[in-house]
């Protein structure tokens, strides 16, 4: 099998590939990337935390229109996970209004977005409809 | 009652004409909105003790001592301001907070931006990528991340806000989005000052290029070139000034700057909700007016889907009532709060740093009675509303002249 890296460092590879977050262990909240203090309430210590890897769907748009080399339509979206929120493409479903629902409940997953010269893929995330 | 030297005045207000202005560059755009201000309140650059200068696409580039070489070098202190989209709110916020400390009884605000044919000002472009994956910045991307995690093209951000509005409430639609811009487009009409003054049918609207769901173009705002100006000067310099100055002044009741406070899903999609909340609560607190008091508003709408959740964030309606107070047509010019006469930020254009004071000279042209065509009868109070994103938000509360 081809060597694998993350398209980013919170997300998590392996046989069961998830996102991780650091976690204000004050207040909890979470962010994906690092602060040093929580800008919630200014606590400084961090621990990482797993997000669930099934959320619903609580806003999205389907862009038509982006930079030259961006591949369009694509669904992006904003995903409650279990309380936590997530931005995502929204993967294996038409690219329109009839088949994207706000609500719609989805699930975390990978996919490889390329292969660099030394064979190396990057692999990405999006969510796909849960039971679609 | 507050003494005279804590009231804050526009004295003079000017914005250029909006659209393609090949002919000018920012210095001179920024010269035609300062001149045409200084003159409309009898002043001059001697008068000045602060100048808050804004421009953010060459934010870098001092555009505030550009604009004294051109107008006058008097050695005044110029705060050259970038804050996004509230650029020239914050540049006319750092006028009145000077003219308020007393550290001067004048002050110039001015806000310019050449933006035709900009493009997608947000993910506009995308690198290719490395031949080698080697994670880079605050998420280790090992790649362009714009349209593999999301979107960071401003009309799908904006597209996801409303959309958001309508998961919380109901009642969204594609087509109720586009007769938010119907209504901005057809108010354009009236503004010959506006960068687009067509008509555009709802069918136009909807039929025209999709950019992000639900958003058409249409429904985005208006890249384009522009300046805007203003003189806000002490109620007790107002006060030495002559009566048709004082009859002319327009009183700024409430000039107010936010941030976003720490929301859950702010780092995911910018919250611009909670601080235009929070802005709006301290200026109706601080003008002593609340928002049934107001005749018009000047709002946010970068884009079609922005303006529906700005009439709930700033309590124009109930909380989670925008869709109806919209379908009331209460927001029309004809309505009983009129949102965006000049035709929004949709048709009049979005010259960035220029619109946080065009939206003041827009309804202060209203409080003194000089909106020709598009006046709005017997305006007394009207508001304005920017938003940055990142996010900042600027509001000014304006009412007219008991002289």
């Amino acid at each position: 099998m081809a060597k694998q890296v993350p398209l980013v460092d919170y997300l998590e590879l392996g046989d069961d590939p998830h996102l991780v977050a650091n976690e204000c262990t004050s207040c909890g909240a979470r962010f994906f990337d690092r602060r040093n203090a929580c800008a919630s309430c200014e606590g400084t210590a961090f621990k990482k935390a797993a997000i669930s890897t099934t959320g619903e769907v609580r806003a999205y748009t389907i862009v038509a229109f982006a930079a030259p080399g961006v591949p369009v339509p694509y669904v992006a979206a904003l995903i409650d996970c279990a309380g936590t929120s997530v931005r995502a493409n929204l993967l294996n479903v038409t690219p329109d209004p009839e088949h994207v629902t706000l609500g719609m409940k989805v699930r975390l997953i990978t996919e490889v977005i390329g292969t660099d010269d030394e064979g190396t893929e990057a692999i990405g995330f999006g969510f796909e409809p849960l039971g679609g | 009652m507050a003494s005279a030297s804590d009231e804050l005045w526009i004295l003079g207000i000017h914005m250029t004409n909006f659209g393609k202005r090949p002919e000018s560059d920012i210095v001179d755009l920024a010269a035609e909105a300062v001149s045409g201000a200084l003159s409309d309140g009898g002043v001059t650059m001697k008068d000045m003790g602060v100048i808050g200068a804004g421009n953010l696409m060459a934010a870098n580039a001092g555009i505030g001592q550009q604009l004294q070489k051109q107008l006058g070098q008097t050695g005044i202190p110029v705060y050259n301001v970038a804050n996004a989209c509230a650029t020239g709110a914050t540049a006319l916020r750092v006028a009145a907070m000077a003219v308020k400390a007393g550290e001067c009884d004048m002050g110039l605000a001015f806000g310019v931006e050449k933006l035709s044919g900009a493009g997608l000002l947000s993910g506009g472009s995308r690198k290719e990528d490395s031949s080698t994956w080697t994670p880079s910045g605050r998420y280790g991307a090992v790649a362009p991340v714009d349209g593999r995690i999301g979107t960071e093209i401003m009309p799908g951000v904006f597209a996801q806000i409303g959309m958001e509005y309508g998961h919380k409430y109901g009642g969204t639609s594609f087509e109720l989005f586009a007769k938010i811009s119907e209504k901005n487009h057809s108010h354009s009409t009236l503004n010959p000052k506006a960068a687009y003054t067509k008509k555009m049918t709802l069918e136009e609207i909807m039929g025209d290029v999709m950019i992000a769901y639900p958003n058409t173009r249409p429904m985005c705002s208006a890249n384009c070139d522009g300046a805007a100006a203003a003189v806000v000067v002490s109620g007790a310099k107002l006060k030495t000034l002559s009566k048709e100055q004082q009859r002319r002044a327009v009183k700024l009741t409430a000039s107010i700057l936010t941030t976003d406070p720490w929301e859950e899903s702010c780092q995911i999609l910018p919250d611009v909700n909670t601080l235009t909340r929070n802005a709006a609560t301290q200026a109706y607190e601080q003008a002593g007016v609340g928002p049934s008091d107001l005749d018009l508003v000047e709002l946010h709408d970068c884009f079609a889907t922005a303006e529906l959740v700005h009439y709930d964030n700033l309590m124009l309606c109930e909380q989670g009532g925008a869709v109806d107070f919209f379908n009331s047509g209460a927001t029309w010019r004809t309505g009983t709060t009129p949102v965006n006469v000049s035709g929004g930020l949709e048709s009049k254009g979005h010259p960035i740093a220029a619109t946080g004071i065009a939206n003041v000279w827009e309804v202060a042209t209203h409080l003194r009675g000089e909106g020709g065509d598009r006046q709005i009868a017997g305006a007394k109070v009207g508001l304005t509303h920017v938003i940055g994103l990142g996010s900042a938000c600027g509001i000014h509360i304006l009412e007219k002249s008991a002289a």
